[in-house]
């Protein structure tokens, strides 16, 4: 990308997180650390609309058979079927505007080569912390967010094909736009289910992120020590020791008689 | 009434097995013959068609041909096409005929349909839409290889020629058969349409010098419940239609073996965080509270 373009991209998020920044605003409580501003939750929560929206009314279209208890929600089959590429296009708009706002820190580095090599220790839970090098966003983040980037660009083409239909395109070009724009949403289906486990029950402290927009600083370096180095200057090891001790002589002692 | 069946469904898109009952009764395949060497283009049939089926005419537009619209329509599932046709010496064939659903044994639409019982296919060979079941998806429209399905944007439905289900289903033959003034057009067995198809081809190559008279009943779809009697059998596309007609592969590969396979990995994904919840549990910020001691501590792994 030259030089010019990413600058007028940054131009661009920089206008749009200082315009949400005035519409709303994020508290940060002592032992806390800002993680997503207002900006990027907007765009996160109204991608998630869009893409369950989206979702809801593919499921009619997809499944006749087993979704269409979903299709009266939305006014039957055929208005489904109809706002479908509404949905699509608002996901796509506002996934578009967030793959933007986090280029930068999704761009892949060796460290994350590195992360995903020990894939197994972070799945398993063996490993309680997250290597030192695992920055704002770790390597399954950044794939999966590449992933979604992918799917976009493959429901944006397909999407289009099958918008229009075979009196438009031809018949083979719609066949196959539909079997692609399935497999591209069973993937994101597949991966959502794991977005939202990590995000909530699975590592607890990380839903907050999305909705207060702060984290604490006990969750910064366990799951992303090296931002928590980056933004508070601190050794997240160091830092985790210390707690560690704090904790250990809080705990009461066992009673005396 | 009582000597009367009712239709039976052979195939059901959206849906796997056939209905109950399926071959308890034998259905004769029916078959409607066209022999376009007779066809006068009075256009009988396109009247019938609308008027049996309660479909007001509505303005279309003269393409200096004699056809009445320049193709079928939602509500226009009968028309006859005027082809010129100029041959090799110089001579002109003004080709005339009656395009509609050909009723395919092997529908692609029927294999293209996602939405459950919108599209019917009955043990007599006739191909049916039922519109309450229909999601407006035109998935349908790239499976058929003839161009028939036809979208309504009032309604959001999809619709085509029934073959008249419901006067076949009463014994009646089709509206457009009964207008016929030529005999042109026949309905019948299936067997007993393929005969006289083939008797008439052979009249044709025999007594009229149609060297290549023959009958147009495409393999490629498994055969068709409407069939035709042409001058020139080995070139169909001078009558507009296919030569080989074909149904997307894709859609039968996606539709039995991708469909359920991905569909259970996206499932996966959904048992999987549960199972990895399950037994693994959570990961939480660093420092954890020191972990119990003693004999209620529970099983160490």
């Amino acid at each position: 990308m030259p030089a010019s373009t990413s600058s007028s991209v940054e131009r661009f998020d920089d206008k749009a997180r200082n315009a949400f920044e005035h519409a709303g605003k994020t508290t940060v409580y002592r032992g806390e650390l800002l993680r997503h501003p207002v900006y990027t939750r907007v765009l996160h929560w109204a991608v998630a609309l869009f893409f369950f929206l989206a979702l809801f009314t593919g499921f009619g279209i997809y499944l006749p058979w087993l979704f269409r208890w979903f299709t009266p929600f939305f006014g039957g089959g055929p208005l489904s079927r109809v706002m479908h590429p509404y949905f699509g296009v608002g996901f796509v708009f506002c996934f578009g505007l967030q793959a933007l706002n986090w280029l930068k820190p999704m761009i892949w580095t060796a460290a994350d080569s590195r992360w995903m090599r020990n894939i197994k220790g972070v799945v398993s839970g063996e490993e309680k912390m997250d290597p030192p090098d695992t920055g704002f966003f770790n390597a399954g983040q950044k794939v999966q967010f590449w992933e979604i980037v992918g799917g976009c660009v493959v429901y944006l083409i397909t999407g289009v094909v099958l918008w229009a239909g075979a009196r438009t395109f031809g018949r083979i070009p719609v066949a196959v736009s539909y079997v692609l724009h399935d497999i591209s949403a069973l993937i994101m289906l597949g991966g959502i289910f794991i977005h939202i486990y990590l995000s909530t029950i699975g590592e607890p402290g990380t839903f907050q992120s999305m909705i207060r927009g702060a984290v604490s600083e006990a969750w910064a370096w366990t799951f992303h020590p090296a931002w928590y180095k980056q933004v508070t200057g601190r050794d997240p090891q160091q830092d985790c020791e210390e707690a560690r001790r704090k904790m250990n002589s809080s705990t009461k002692p066992p009673k005396q008689s | 009434m009582a000597d009367r069946k009712a239709l039976q469904a052979e195939m059901i898109s959206g849906h796997s097995g056939a209905s109950p009952g399926l071959g308890m009764q034998r259905d004769l395949e029916v078959c409607k013959l066209v022999d376009t060497t007779t066809c006068i283009g009075c256009k009988a049939c396109e009247v019938a068609c609308a008027e049996w089926n309660d479909m007001p005419f509505t303005p279309t537009t003269f393409d200096n041909t004699y056809q009445t619209m320049p193709e079928t329509r939602w509500n226009f599932w009968n028309l006859i096409k005027f082809n010129e046709h100029q041959n090799p010496d110089g001579t002109i064939q003004w080709l005339m005929r009656k395009d509609q659903c050909m009723h395919c044994a092997d529908p692609g639409c029927l294999a293209a349909c996602p939405a459950d019982g919108a599209i019917v296919k009955y043990a007599n060979g006739i191909v049916d839409f039922n519109q309450e079941n229909c999601i407006g998806c035109e998935f349908c429209v790239s499976g058929c290889p003839f161009e028939i399905p036809r979208f309504n944007p009032m309604t959001k439905k999809v619709y085509k020629c029934t073959l008249c289900s419901d006067r076949v289903g009463e014994g009646l033959e089709p509206a457009c058969i009964k207008a016929c003034p030529t005999g042109c057009l026949k309905f019948g067995s299936k067997d007993d349409m393929k005969y006289i198809a083939e008797e008439r081809a052979k009249q044709l190559r025999d007594n009229f010098g149609w060297q290549n008279a023959g009958v147009y009943d495409p393999q490629s779809v498994g055969g068709t419940h409407v069939i035709y009697v042409l001058h020139d059998a080995t070139d169909p596309e001078r009558y507009s239609l296919p030569k080989n007609p074909t149904i997307p592969w894709s859609y039968t590969v996606w539709k039995w073996l991708f469909k359920p396979v991905l569909g259970t990995f996206a499932l996966f994904g959904f048992l999987g965080v549960i199972a990895h919840y399950i037994t693994s549990g959570p990961r939480v910020a660093q420092p954890e509270p020191p972990e119990k001691e003693g004999p209620d501590a529970g099983i160490n792994v």
